[in-house]
This record gives structure tokens, sequence and C-alpha cells, in this order.
């Protein structure tokens, strides 16, 4: 393999900068939430790539078990981000504020 | 010019640009499918680094599962709701871009201070880590070194599966005497106490 490593570490630190943008711009909870799962796979792909440069299989397991919490934590984010919309009749962020200061 | 370098530079841009278009995308469709397709992406530079089952199960469980589940969401809230543009905190946006693009400065500096921008992979991969086939070389270090965390990870899947059900099952319509003392609590749902079909057509509150 002649790319080197670090171009799939910038990659990864771009995607995580671009979902980090996400989280702190938009409003919509869904697309935030899809900022956070982007972040996610932001860093798998650099276990990935250490995982590849360092010859050692132990940074693909860490991704697998990542994934498999996320999965977990987009169910259970989908169900409140559901269950808010039921009290609130929204998904934009700016309106949950019952429990403002 | 080496085959995987191909392979990057074509799925680099695409990654990076459908990215940079989820964010700037107003409809919430829209941004799921450009997530997918940046996913795709990502499973391919997993097959170029040697990870052929994460490629299988980022097609399967990303792309597939996670993704076809915010779509049902989307289309369940409603895909014609617009984002207000409206800053609760001045300058918000500003400050949130600036702070991203730093954020993305300093990552491209730790990687070249800590890897060095041309590191290059060894080249035995797959002799060495992926001994077998990536499958069986993965599996056997998942069921020996890693077999406790493994099995945790199902209570923990079932935890969620339970969970679940709890928040997004509807209340099922209560007495008259229990559904008073929730109109001191969330005086918004005042309307009366109705059915759980006719609670989901309720017109929305005034503010």
């Amino acid at each position: 393999m002649r790319t080197p490593i670090s171009y799939f570490l910038i990659v990864s630190g771009l995607l995580f900068s671009i979902g980090t943008i996400g989280v702190l711009v938009r409003r919509n909870a869904l697309v935030i939430f899809m900022s956070v799962e982007l972040q996610l796979n932001a860093v798998n792909l650099s276990l990935v790539a250490f995982s590849r440069m360092h010859n050692d299989l132990n940074g693909q397991v860490l991704a697998f078990f990542s994934m498999v919490v996320a999965a977990a934590e987009v169910v259970v984010g989908l169900a409140i981000i559901v269950t808010v919309f039921r009290a609130r009749r929204t998904a934009s962020v700016d309106d949950a504020n019952v429990l403002r200061g | 010019m080496p085959l995987d370098n191909v392979v990057f530079w074509v799925f680099a841009p695409i990654c990076i640009g459908s990215a940079i278009a989820m964010l700037f995308q107003r409809n919430a469709v829209h941004a799921a499918l450009l997530l997918i397709v940046n996913f795709f992406t990502i499973a391919v530079f997993y097959l170029v680094l040697g990870a052929s089952f994460l490629f299988a199960v980022q097609i399967v469980v990303y792309a597939g599962a996670i993704m076809v589940l915010f779509l049902f969401v989307i289309m369940l809230l409603g895909v014609d709701r617009h984002e207000s543009l409206v800053e609760q905190i001045r300058g918000q946006r500003v400050i949130g871009i600036t702070l991203g693009v730093g954020l993305a400065l300093e990552l491209f500096f730790a990687i070249r201070a800590g890897v060095g921008l041309s590191a290059e992979a060894p080249a035995n991969f797959d002799e060495v880590a992926n001994r077998g086939g990536n499958a069986v070389a993965l599996s056997r270090l998942l069921f020996r070194s890693y077999f406790f965390p493994f099995e945790v990870t199902s209570i923990l899947l079932i935890i969620a599966a339970v969970a679940v059900m709890v928040l997004a099952a509807r209340p099922r319509p209560r007495p008259a005497a229990a559904d008073t003392r929730d109109h001191e609590i969330l005086p918004e749902r005042a309307g009366g106490p109705s059915g759980p079909e006719t609670h989901e057509r309720e017109p929305e509150p005034a503010r």
C-alpha cells in the first residue's frame, strides 16, 4: 500500500471537524444527531487507519465495539427525539427550553 | 500510480464533499441521503485499509440499518418542517464555524507532529495481522481476548431495546383521576383527556 496513513487520518480529522460544525450550527435535532454519527465514523476511520499503521488488529476490534455501541446509542437517541417531539411538537433544539433557568 | 492511491484520491473528495453538503442541506431527508454516501466512502476506505469485515459491517449496519432508522424517524416527524434561522445566541453560527475550522487545523498539525505526513504503512499487513483472512483473524481476537466485552455488548443491546420500548411506548389512556393531576404538570395538555388517536392530532398549543 503506497498511500500514506496520514492521509486517512487527515480525512478523518476533517470529517470530525465537519461533524463538530454541524453539532454547533444546526438546530434540527435529527441533523445534529446525524452530525454526531459523522463524528463517530470519523473516529472509527482513524482507529482502522492506526490499526493498519501498527500492523495490529486491536484497533479494528475497538472500531467494531464502537459500532455496536453507536447502534444502541442511535436507537435510544431517536426514541428520545420522538418522545420530545410528541411532548413539544417540535424537533428543534431551541424550542426544548422547559428547563431554562 | 498504485491502485489504492487512485481509490483514495477518487473517494476522499466524495467523502469530504458529501459531509460538507450534508452540513448545508436544509432538507433533513437530503442530509440523510448524503450521509449514506459518506458512509459508503468510509466503507471503501476500510477496504483499502485491509479491514474487509468492517467494510461489510459498515455497509450493513450504518448505511443500511441506522440510516433507514433515521429516514423512518424523519418521515415520522414530518419532512416539511423548516429550520428557523433565528440565532438564539448571537453570532453562534460564526463562532461555531470558526471553532470547527480551528479544530480541523489543530488536528492537522497534531497529525503532522505525531505521525508525520508521509508515514508509510507496513507492507506485510495481510501476512501478519490478517493471517488467514481478515474475518478469521478478527474473530480469533474477538472470541479470545475480547470475549467478556463482547458478551457485555449483548447486555447493552438488550438494555437499549428495553429502553426504547419504555421511551417510545405511547402512554395508555389513564382514568380521569390520574389525568387531572397531569394537567397541573403539563398545562399545555389541558385540552382534556383524550385517547391516543385524537391526542396525536392535537393542534400546536400557542406559546
